[in-house]
């Protein structure tokens, strides 16, 4: 008999007055017996309708059974089949968008929590079993995978998974893209991400870290190099900035900075870490994304008195998932909706001292289907703060666009490639993830590198390979 | 990876290293960088690439021990290895239609300065070098700068070597004895690359300067490294570090460049409290 309860068990958090000193998870998951409470909500449909909801086709109501009978090793193997990085998919996934928004339980009050209980398999397998050797028959074909966030990471894995010979080229000292200096510490843990790259190692997966591709190799120098084919996963690593004036003044951030300096080098235990980051009293952060709230919330947690979100919007349109408005609310963050920065002012030896602002009314609906924010008269004033961090976004980084002859790409600096394969103009070279789309989620890009990986396989047993 | 194949000390604060980084030495040119890393907890610091061996595969470096980094960096000796190594990074210079420059370097600005001249000398340019330090115990690379050089100037402010004055008084005296430059390469600090650029601009000889703001990932993500040209933003890191001097925003420049100074203080206090006051900060 499932349990008929309309909500799902709670999950643990730290209280938000301490968790937002710390930068320790938020959420402390489910024991094994929340677990087990919460997978007899699953009420085991037959036509699965959760699964259309997961770009990577995770058999969710399969091990969801698994989880409700208490075998959860067995939960994560039939997760682990389609998806290698659950923990991290548990965590960060707009569930509510994908699986749980298609969950039958969601009718009639809440959705099975899908991703509450992935995430469980995934830290009961980490903590209980040691990654097993997988079997695999490896061939001498060489593929190269640029970039090591969520589409490298999933195209690599399953490349070496079919036993192909995968090197992945990141530019940074550590792997991991936007999951290790995106994403911060108390949403999504480092040694977490680090743990499932190993796991991908122990499947094959060789990592050559400091590498810029565009600088040290092009992409024809890599196929030279014996590559048979290459993934392009390398991100949307430009960060836009509004136009407005005082964006070089000193306390400006793009959102990338700021997380960067905090999460990869780990600026918030400065000094013990060399890299400092400037929080300042007041913060406003520019953007209403999952970004911005992350930047907000980790300036509080550096001590930030008055951190605001300035979103030119309204509630409804923040783009950011629920959880993490509701998050970081719960922290203090304050929300100036329907609010457009027109210029950061500074004083004289340039620094940040407030940002002007304008109140803003929502028109007609835009080309995206949101109503179109307007200008409201009279309505100047000054915000106090002396950091800005401007959140509103990211571009594709145009190092290997510019470096590679024949690929081709959209005016804003997308590559082009094939929805369903990830093809690009040049035979040979696939591409996915946020370099594809801009910014995007994280499980998208997963999925991306998931159907690149397949079309790559596809691609080297025509061109005799394998 | 990344071995100190060699270690030579320059002037009491300024050394050189050559690493062995042979993907990088395949590709460098001058006015190009590399970001390092020494340790676990450290930052990311870009420096300038000064030489480069293909056949060797090594990529040199030099840098003056200002901060907490540096200092630990002057500390490795030959036969260790760096952390973290990448590049090459940023755009390099190219160089038409020029027949006669003046390559002006400033104290460890001449590091830089020095790629730059030789590659000029290696294109059959005629070369007029001024390079200025503070006394004569800081110069470096007088030699190898004559080398690559038609004419070499070493000034320095104190005249403790027999020349006092800066480099643009110099340089002055250079464009008034009649030489026409097509070109000056001026890199040094930001003050001083700003002097050259009003004294180049009066002459309408076009200036390129090297600028080395704060950077972390060097590949443009991070957008630290703004500089104002020509009054749109850039990012040193991709879109420099070699600028057009009289379009950049020098006084943007200098500002930002103490965006980190109460910080970079505190890390060198509590690196050298951890030595037990052994440095000479």
């Amino acid at each position: 008999m499932p349990n008929m309860s309309p909500y799902k068990v709670k999950i643990p958090e730290q209280p938000p007055e301490i968790r937002n000193k710390n930068f320790l998870e938020v959420s402390l998951g489910y024991t094994c017996e929340m677990a087990k409470e919460e997978a007899q909500r699953c009420l085991q449909c037959k036509t699965k309708p959760c699964m259309a909801g997961c770009p990577v086709n995770v058999k969710i109501p399969d091990f969801i059974l698994h989880i409700a009978c208490g075998e959860f090793e067995k939960a994560y193997e039939i997760i682990n089949e389609t998806n290698r990085l659950p923990a991290i998919c548990g965590r960060v996934c707009p569930q509510e968008s994908q699986c749980e928004k298609f969950c039958v339980r969601g009718v009639k009050g809440e959705p099975v929590g899908i991703g509450r209980l992935e995430r469980f398999a995934a830290d009961w397998y980490m903590s209980n079993r040691s990654p097993k050797a997988e079997n695999i028959h490896r061939t001498q074909t060489k593929v190269a995978v640029i970039g090591s966030g969520p589409a490298g990471l999933t195209c690599a894995g399953d490349l070496a998974g079919m036993g192909y010979d995968v090197t992945i080229f990141e530019a940074f000292h550590t792997p991991g893209g936007v999951l290790m200096y995106g994403i911060p510490e108390f949403r999504l843990p480092k040694d977490l991400v680090q743990k499932e790259i190993e796991n991908l190692k122990q499947l094959g997966v060789k990592i050559n870290t400091n590498m810029v591709i565009g600088k040290v190799f092009s992409l024809e120098e890599l196929q030279q190099e014996g590559y048979q084919a290459i993934f392009i996963g390398s991100g949307a690593g430009l960060p836009n900035f509004m136009g407005i004036p005082g964006e070089n003044l000193n306390g400006v951030y793009s959102s990338n900075e700021f997380l960067t300096r905090i999460n990869l080098m780990k600026a918030y235990r400065f000094p013990q870490y060399d890299t400092p980051v400037r929080v300042g009293r007041n913060v406003a952060v520019i953007g209403g994304g999952n970004v911005a709230m992350d930047a907000a919330r980790s300036a509080k947690r550096l001590g930030a008195e008055k951190v605001y979100i300035v979103y030119r919007r309204s509630e409804k349109e923040l783009p950011a998932r629920l959880e993490e408005v509701h998050h970081a609310r719960e922290e203090g963050i304050i929300f100036k909706l329907l609010t457009n920065p027109t210029q950061i002012l500074g004083t004289e030896d340039g620094w940040v001292q407030g940002m002007e602002c304008v109140e803003m009314e929502l028109g007609e609906p835009d080309k995206s289907g949101r109503r179109r924010p307007i200008e409201k008269k009279n309505s100047k004033h000054v915000l106090d703060v002396d950091i800005v961090i401007i959140a509103i976004g990211q571009s594709p980084n145009p190092l290997i666009k510019s470096t590679t002859q024949n690929l081709d790409t959209y005016d804003w600096g997308g590559i082009i490639a094939e929805e369903a394969t990830g093809a690009t103009s040049i035979p040979g070279i696939y591409a996915g993830g946020d370099a594809v789309t801009g910014a995007a989620t994280v499980i998208l890009a997963m999925g991306s590198g998931k159907n690149a990986a397949k079309a790559i396989d596809q691609y080297l047993k025509r061109q005799g390979y394998y | 990876m990344y071995k100190i194949i060699k270690k030579e000390t320059l002037s009491p604060s300024v050394k050189l290293m050559k690493i062995e980084a042979a993907f990088i030495a395949r590709k460098a040119e001058p006015g190009q960088f590399i970001i390092l890393r020494v340790s676990e907890k450290g930052e990311r610091i870009p420096l300038t690439i000064a030489d480069y061996d293909r056949a060797e595969g090594t990529v040199t470096i030099i840098f003056q021990e200002v901060g907490k980094t540096t200092k630990e960096l002057g500390k490795m000796e030959e036969g260790q290895e760096l952390l973290d190594f990448v590049g090459p990074l940023g755009t390099a210079s190219h160089f038409e239609n020029i027949k006669k420059a003046a390559v002006i370097g400033g104290g460890l600005g001449t590091a830089i300065a020095y790629p730059q001249a030789k590659k000029l000398h290696n294109l059959g340019i005629e070369v007029h070098s001024v390079i200025g330090f503070r006394n004569k115990d800081l110069i470096i690379l007088e030699n190898e700068m004559s080398k690559v050089s038609n004419k070499l100037i070493v000034a320095t402010d104190d005249g403790s070597n027999g020349i006092k004055g800066f480099v643009t008084d110099e340089l002055k005296k250079l464009i008034e004895q009649g030489n026409t430059y097509d070109l000056v390469i001026a890199i040094g600090p930001l003050i001083m690359m700003k002097a050259v650029c009003i004294l180049t601009k009066q002459y309408d000889i076009k200036t390129i300067v090297s600028m080395n703001p704060v950077m972390i990932d060097g590949t443009g993500m991070c957008g630290g490294c703004r500089v104002t040209v020509g009054g749109n933003t850039k990012f040193a890191c991709v879109d420099g570090p070699d600028f057009d001097g009289h379009e950049v925003d020098f006084d943007e420049a200098i500002r930002r460049q103490m965006m980190y100074k109460s910080f970079e203080k505190q890390a060198l206090e509590d690196h050298a409290c951890r030595l037990g006051g052994a440095s000479n900060a």
